[in-house]
């Protein structure tokens, strides 16, 4: 009886891996389904109804949304300037973190890949994956008591007679800087691992000195990599509203967006067009870097 | 030497704050001053106690069941599409993938925020929370597949095709072994990620619901519930660094590695991605 039972089941397997043998259109298609499915009209499917969501608009009595189209949500966008303010700050606050990164990732990046021994790089790549991947808000939080008043940064900077930077437009720097740095170091140690030692020699070989060797041969080579890495840092950066609100008073685009979410969400959708645009704009400027080589 | 110097300092900058908190969470006093006075595990007992964190616990727990879950099916489903077939917009399958992570993780959680509430008229809960979860955890189950697959040889599935098997015994028995130690290091690093995600759970989350990291940054604002937060914080840190690392061994045993948010793409040849 059960045995039957799994004959039957085993010949309806049959006919199945019959019917998809030698029809790869078939295969494929089973394949794909799910996930297209999943991302192209779930994913997608969202992004484009926060466009159309964009352009409605909230009665101001009632609260509930009028599905009617109109420009009122970019208009305030673009007339008022305090959201101009907001924009430029979030945008300037990302190429700044970029850069730090960039400066303080490379050096890192270089010896991982070229001068650290077999085991020394193994430890370093899992010394810098481990706090990349550990709580995000964890470490927003340890900077907040860092920062404080009576935290770490003042008590070890009293005996010199300085002080921290404390809560403010440089801790949202200084915070998104150190979150992000561990996604600029992989890609960058990533493309440097890849030129080969022998370019180093040759320049070398022919007189170069260590300065010119890194300023014509490993820079040019591993710049595609700093703007691969460089597209998280700043798109990261353009959607945190977690550390300004946890290391300052300053609104960034993000914590706009984040307090119209529940009231005017119309309004909300057409705030979040703005990262997504910035964002998209540099990733065409990071493909013609070359980039995406490196992703 | 200079270059030694800049690792070490680089280091120091990335592990210092990590560090404080661990020793925060073990501070005999009520309020957050450093250095701190004493040291005492009363936190911990104390965080265990707590209600409220004990429950979010469980719910970060099984929203990352739950995201990985469908992440690894997915995942899996979309890797062998494109590693093993060949079609029209196949390079168009990873750049799909990879796009809810590119975007700000802001965008992600407004739109699923959006078509739920507005247009689908469903309340946010819990899954609307494994929703969004699970969209940006694909990436990371397909980029590990991706690069396990690309590495085995696909002359193994013709020659058990050549022996007889059907699409789906050469899966249980050839393509599938092959694959499992990237499935479970992909299945791992989703939950490490799906476990201290905020930015996204805070748009998607139902009315009085709590995952920890909003358990946690409910309580950051209150001074005397700080020193419980400081104990939860390492134990966040340890939950989901410990995915991570034990990821990395498999990838590490099998020649691969653990890259982060596909920016590690290139770390070795098995690379993932990140909040």
């Amino acid at each position: 009886m059960a045995s039957e039972a799994v004959a039957g089941r085993r010949s309806a397997g049959h006919r199945l891996a019959d019917l998809f043998h030698g029809r790869e259109r078939l295969q494929v298609g089973a394949l794909l389904a799910g996930p297209v499915g999943w991302l192209v009209i779930g994913y997608l499917g969202s992004l484009a109804l926060l466009l159309v969501a964009a352009f409605w608009s909230v009665d101001p009595l009632s609260g509930s949304t009028i599905k009617e189209f109109t420009f009122e949500n970019f208009e305030s966008l673009v007339n008022e300037p305090v959201y101009r303010d907001i924009v430029w700050r979030t945008v300037r606050t990302a190429l700044l973190v970029t850069l730090t990164d960039a400066v303080i990732a490379f050096p890192i990046a270089f010896y991982m890949a070229k001068l650290a021994s077999r085991r020394g790089k193994a430890l370093l790549v899992i010394g810098i994956l481990l706090p990349l991947w550990s709580s995000y808000l964890v470490k927003v939080y340890a900077w907040r008591t860092l920062l404080s008043a009576n935290g770490a940064i003042n008590w070890a900077l009293d005996p010199i007679g300085l002080s921290g930077p404390g809560y403010g437009q440089t801790a949202v720097w200084l915070v998104m800087s150190y979150l992000w740095l561990p996604y600029m170091i992989l890609p960058i140690y990533a493309g440097l691992e890849r030129i080969p030692n022998s370019l180093i020699s040759a320049s070398e070989d022919l007189g170069a000195s260590p300065f010119t060797t890194f300023r014509r041969v490993i820079l040019p080579l591993g710049f595609p990599a700093v703007v691969a890495g460089s597209i998280f840092t700043f798109s990261l950066t353009l959607g945190d509203y977690i550390t300004p609100r946890l290391v300052s008073n300053d609104q960034f685009i993000g914590n706009v967006i984040f307090s119209n979410v529940a009231n005017n969400q119309p309004f909300a959708a057409a705030l979040a067009i703005v990262p997504i645009v910035v964002t998209i704009a540099y990733l065409l400027v990071a493909r013609r870097l070359g980039a995406f080589e490196h992703v | 030497m200079l270059l030694r110097a800049a690792v070490v300092a680089g280091l120091a900058f990335i592990y210092v704050p990590l560090v404080v908190i661990v020793i925060y969470a073990f501070n005999s006093s009520k309020i957050l001053e450093w250095p701190p006075p004493g040291f005492t595990t009363h936190w911990f007992s104390q965080a265990f106690e707590n209600e409220a964190a004990r429950e979010a616990f469980f719910t970060s727990l099984k929203a990352g069941v739950a995201a990985s879950a469908i992440a690894l099916v997915l995942g899996t489903l979309a890797s062998l599409a494109v590693a093993r077939h060949r079609f029209f917009g196949r390079e168009t399958i990873s750049f799909l993938v990879i796009l809810p992570i590119a975007l700000p993780g802001i965008v992600t959680g407004v739109a699923i925020s959006n078509t739920f509430t507005q247009v689908l008229d469903v309340p946010l809960s819990l899954f609307t929370v494994v929703v969004g979860h699970a969209t940006f955890c694909i990436v990371i189950v397909y980029n590990n597949a991706v690069a396990r697959l690309r590495r085995l040889s696909g002359s193994f599935e013709e020659a058990s095709a050549d022996l007889g098997a059907h699409t789906w015994q050469t899966f249980r028995y050839v393509t599938f072994p092959g694959m499992r130690s990237a499935l479970i290091a992909g299945g791992l690093l989703a939950f490490a990620l799906s476990f201290d995600e905020i930015i996204v759970t805070n748009f998607t989350i139902g009315a009085g619901e709590q995952t920890l990291p909003i358990w946690i940054y409910s309580n950051l604002f209150r001074p005397h519930e700080l020193p419980i937060v400081n104990a939860v914080a390492v134990l966040v840190i340890l939950i989901s660094i410990i995915p991570v690392y034990l990821a990395h061994r498999l990838g590490a045993e099998e020649g691969g590695a653990t890259g982060g948010r596909g920016a590690g793409g290139g770390v070795e040849t098995e690379a993932t991605a990140v909040p």
